[in-house]
């Protein structure tokens, strides 16, 4: 495409020709912005444009770089160079084509190091792809420069460990970075790293002005932190020849300068989810002045999307086998919130809305960026249409209530990782990862005992006794270990963000958020339905405790039904509310590290199959090392209802006491959804209608047959872009463990039949 | 716990059971599913209600044959699980099919769960076959927004051949349909060597044509995904070896459908 040749002056009176002004141009404020300039759009996907030639080139070229890289990992490290934003020269695909650039490394594909996370974790990478530890950098990092996963470890307290390794508290980010922090990407296009380092100053100005006590201490350091690495990432930029102090002239420079910020955060932290944010409608403005000025076509605006969305795409992080054990299919969730409704009760959808969604058919499926609709009823007809068709072509959608996301967050949130909503620039989260609630339901059994081991990892406590459970017994014992369960699990996170501020802050990341940030503690669990139908067979049957030789209850014997949740049957599905609204509740009681405000999510992402290989048999008749279902989803086979009724169970989980997320995942082959196309999508909108409109919260959504996933197992090389969505997030079927695949294809397909 | 949980066993003593089943409000359930796209227009409440008066040699449902199988079930706690999914019908344009077995084993209790949904103001639909057309009386019918009309031949002889007992009823149960001006769709099984004969298909075709209010025909390939069931059951199945037609055969039959200008999916 032609690039617009503008004069770029770097004075916001030209940068912001056009734009309606307001208090945003007094302060940092993009959703003040964003109100006054957006230019709604009602109408269908008529409008939108194809690949450009150029746009299928440059994406061939990292398509035949693909296969080789799933077969051994990884396509390439830099092991001798600790990335940092300036660390490495300009990398690019095919230079002279691309209209966005910028990676992570000097090549594509090729990862880098990120130690201060911890160096163990980078030797162990590098050692199973075959690479070289180099011994200065080792010596480094395990002499002089401290990391975080050793800080932890220096503090951990004894039930900690053991809860750790018992795998009761599960895949905490104390060896690997936690992530989910969203930077306001966007302050960089809007305002220029200038205006940006001058409102650093002047919040760093305050805090002078306060006593030297710890927290403004610590306060004042980390603002000295983010004004370096504004600086860096001006330097970065101006490696590849962009001068990014002022604010972004035209559509191509805002994305550009947006991406600038994103691939600095990248650059610096590999964070479990390096979310994007809530992008698109924000570039829509500076597209749309484009094209009122005549300077772009919807070609060419396209265009750009699409190469922004290749860069995305290629985001890859230096990662060891246990962490892909957790966490399958590479995942970098550079999750970009879409769509919503604004708090005059106007939507936000763009046409540039369009063109995000439009990526999956221009570049075919692909899990990144995890492309996330805040969805109303209230949104256009015309978009939700598309919406839907796009799930049902390509399974790469999830969706948000937006009615839920609005009423914590306001109308300027977006998604980090799977469904953990924030405001954006204002709110950042502690991440958490889970507990199991399912074995810790063994435990309370056991009298603190782990049903695999023998050992005492609970303080001790009574076992159950007899020969039949009892509900009230069950429940009483249960209630005792989860208070143990919710001190040792808040007391890990503490530590380990505690130590991730000070060994590894996110500088770039939180330089792109106001100073005074909520910060939230995002507890989770996982083994919800699990533990759900337990407590039910308990309660509605007979359930008999099978002992072994040493007294320990090792499985039950089920005589009699029990409801099942899944089925939209209140007596079971108030025993999962009952969990839910309980385990908060304990945790709440506990004091937060930086007086973070405490929440939980109900999700697992892919880690379901690693916990169920954890845990053994329990009273529901799940067998020893079964996979848990995912997230708050219906164990597989039990929600005989059909999807929707297997849905409305979840949708009673009260979002007020799981405010980082309540995930669903459901799977329907495309005759489920109706007999043509056409009726396929306007039952889908329905769906989704019905299931935000009952308080659902989170919807993947697959649509796909059995037949197509068995043969991928069988033949990856014939699909190297199916993608479905795991959880909270979408996955390359292909890189998935053997035991995932089989786990996914095991779990409920709802085929209306 | 509220009235709301899971559709339960009707508690009855015996007698008052009996009463409550003549009057129409205890009926024989055997599940109920929340389908979308398969029984009607949106999202549904499919109730299958138990008992049959065919023995239809592809039946995938051969566990809902008896009455006695079924769950006895109060009209009320339907109508309440009816109530509960109002804002999924209205955001689905779906609502309540009543299916089976045959309903209108049940048409009193039909009738009570049928006008319960409409002061709801629910859309309504029934699954049937029609051979027990005559039980739906004119209450019944006042309260349906819509009948599937399963139309398992076209031929009496082979009618009898697959389900066991006679077409006329069903052919009168539609022309009654057409004359009270209810929309109809009706589906047709294609079954390879039972019910694939082109004369077959032609007649259930000119009679579909011949109903004014058939706003759609629905044709559905076999399947032996009830095979399983019936194996279960002990009973004897005659279609195990039979395979689900191949594509080009139910294109032919789509097609002879649509040469009588019918939509058809």
């Amino acid at each position: 495409m032609a690039i617009p040749t503008i004069e770029h002056t770097e004075t916001p009176s030209f940068a912001w020709r056009g734009f309606t002004p307001g208090p945003w141009q007094d302060r940092i404020d993009v959703r003040d912005f964003i109100q006054r300039n957006v230019t709604r759009y009602d109408g269908d996907a008529s409008f939108l444009a194809g690949p450009t030639e150029r746009t299928a080139r440059v994406w061939g070229i990292l398509s035949e770089m693909f296969p080789e890289e799933r077969i051994t990992g990884v396509h390439d490290i830099d092991a001798t160079t600790p990335s940092t934003i300036t660390s490495h020269a300009p990398g690019y695909i095919e230079e002279d084509s691309e209209i966005i650039v910028g990676l992570q490394t000097d090549a594509p594909l090729k990862r880098a190091i990120m130690p201060y996370g911890g160096w163990r974790m980078v030797a162990n990478a590098l050692t199973t792809y075959g690479y070289e530890v180099d011994p200065t950098l080792e010596h480094i990092f395990t002499t002089y420069r401290k990391t975080h996963n050793d800080g932890v470890f220096d503090v951990y307290p004894p039930d900690v460990r053991r809860a750790r390794s018992a795998h009761i508290v599960t895949g905490l980010p104390d060896a690997y970075g936690r992530g989910r922090i969203i930077g306001d990407y966007r302050r960089v296009a809007l305002y220029g790293v200038d205006a940006l380092i001058a409102d650093k100053k002047r919040e760093r100005a305050a805090l002078d002005s306060r006593r030297s006590v710890e927290d403004v201490i610590r306060d004042r350091e980390e603002n000295s932190e983010q004004v370096k690495a504004l600086a860096e990432l001006k330097q970065m930029a101006a490696s590849y020849g962009y001068d990014i102090s002022g604010p972004a002239g035209t559509g191509r420079e805002a994305v550009q300068w947006l991406y600038f910020a994103y691939l600095a955060a990248v650059k610096e932290q590999n964070g479990a989810a390096m979310s994007l944010g809530r992008t698109s409608t924000f570039l829509d403005i500076f597209l749309q002045r484009d094209i009122e000025e005549g300077l772009l076509s919807e070609s060419e605006a396209q265009e750009i999307m699409d190469d922004f969305v290749i860069k995305l795409r290629i985001v890859r992080f230096l990662r060891t086998p246990e962490y892909d054990a957790l966490f399958s299919g590479d995942p970098t969730w550079v999750t970009e919130s879409i769509g919503g409704m604004g708090d005059d009760g106007r939507h936000l959808v763009t046409r540039n809305s369009f063109r995000m969604l439009q990526t999956l058919y221009n570049l075919g499926p692909a899990p990144e960026p995890n492309l996330t609709v805040l969805w109303s009823e209230d949104l256009p007809e015309g978009f939700k249409r598309y919406c839907a068709q796009a799930s049902i072509d390509t399974s790469a959608i999830q969706y948000e209530s937006d009615e839920l996301i609005r009423s914590q967050c306001g109308d300027d949130s977006g998604i980090a990782c799977c469904v953990s909503a924030m405001a954006i620039g204002k709110q950042m989260q502690f991440f958490g990862a889970r507990v199991n609630l399912a074995k810790a339901l063994l435990y309370a059994i056991n009298g603190g005992r782990d049903e695999l081991t023998g050992k005492q990892v609970a303080p001790a406590s009574e076992p159950v006794s007899g020969t039949v459970l009892d509900f009230e017994d069950v429940m009483a014992k249960y209630d005792s270990l989860l208070d143990w369960l919710a001190q040792t699990y808040v007391d890990a996170l503490n530590c380990i963000h505690y130590m991730h501020d000070k060994y590894a802050y996110e500088r770039l990341e939180m330089a792109l958020h106001d100073g005074d940030v909520l910060r939230t503690l995002a507890c989770g669990i996982a083994g919800l339905s699990v533990a759900a139908d337990s407590l039910s067979a308990i309660r509605y049957a007979t359930v008999h405790p099978l002992r072994n030789a040493e007294g320990l209850v090792v499985d039950y014997r089920i005589e009699g039904e029990f409801p099942m949740f899944g089925n939209d049957d209140d007596r079971v599905d108030a025993i999962a509310v009952d969990l839910v609204e309980r385990f908060m509740a304990k945790i709440r009681a506990l004091p937060t590290y930086r007086d973070a405000v405490h929440t939980q999510s109900v999700l697992t992402i892919t880690s379901n199959v690693v916990y169920g290989k954890h845990t053994g048999n329990t009273p529901d008749g799940r067998r020893a090392g079964e996979p848990f279902a995912p997230g708050a989803n219906p164990m597989n086979g039990r929600d005989t209802h059909g999807m929707l009724a297997s849905a409305l169970s979840v949708a009673k989980l009260p979002y007020s006491e799981a405010q980082d997320g309540i995930s669903l995942t459901n799977t329907v082959v495309p005759s489920g959804l109706g007999r043509t196309p056409e009726e396929q999508t306007t039952n889908l909108v329905g769906l989704l209608d019905a299931y935000m409109g009952s308080s659902g919260f989170h919807m993947n959504i697959n649509v796909l047959n059995r037949d197509t996933l068995r043969d991928a197992m069988e033949n990856p090389e014939k699909y190297p872009q199916l993608t479905i969505r795991v959880s909270g997030y979408a996955v390359n079927f292909t890189r998935l463990t053997r035991a995932q695949q089989e786990d996914v294809i095991s779990r409920t397909f709802h085929g209306g039949l | 716990m509220t009235a709301l949980a899971a559709v339960r066993t009707a508690d009855l003593p015996r007698a008052e059971e009996l009463a409550a089943v003549r009057a129409g409000e205890v009926g024989s359930l055997h599940s109920w599913e929340l389908v979308t796209a398969v029984d009607g227009p949106g999202t549904r409440l499919t109730t299958f209600l138990a008992g049959c008066p065919l023995r239809c040699l592809y039946c995938h449902n051969p566990d809902t044959l008896r009455m006695r199988d079924g769950r006895p079930v109060h009209v009320d706690e339907l109508l309440s699980r009816v109530r509960r999914y109002r804002p999924v019908f209205r955001a689905t344009r779906g609502g309540l099919t009543v299916s089976g077995g045959e309903p209108l084993m049940q048409a009193a209790f039909v009738t009570r769960l049928l006008e319960g949904a409409k002061e709801l103001g629910v859309h309504t639909a029934l699954d049937t076959s029609g051979f027990l057309g005559s039980h739906a009386d004119g209450r019944l019918l006042d309260s349906l927004d819509l009948v599937l009309l399963d139309v398992k031949s076209g031929l009496p002889d082979t009618y009898r051949a697959t389900t066991g007992r006679e077409l006329a009823p069903t052919l009168e149960f539609g022309r009654r349909l057409a004359r009270r001006g209810i929309e109809t769709w009706v589906r047709f099984v294609v079954v390879p060597g039972l019910t694939d004969g082109e004369e077959n298909v032609d007649a259930v075709a000119s009679y579909a044509a011949s109903l004014a209010t058939v706003s759609r025909v629905e044709v559905l390939p076999f399947h032996q995904m009830g095979r399983d069931k019936w194996d279960r059951l002990g009973m004897d199945y005659r279609l195990a070896d039979t395979q689900p037609p191949a594509p080009q055969l139910v294109e032919r039959v789509r097609g002879q459908f649509r040469s009588h200008g019918l939509t058809v999916y």
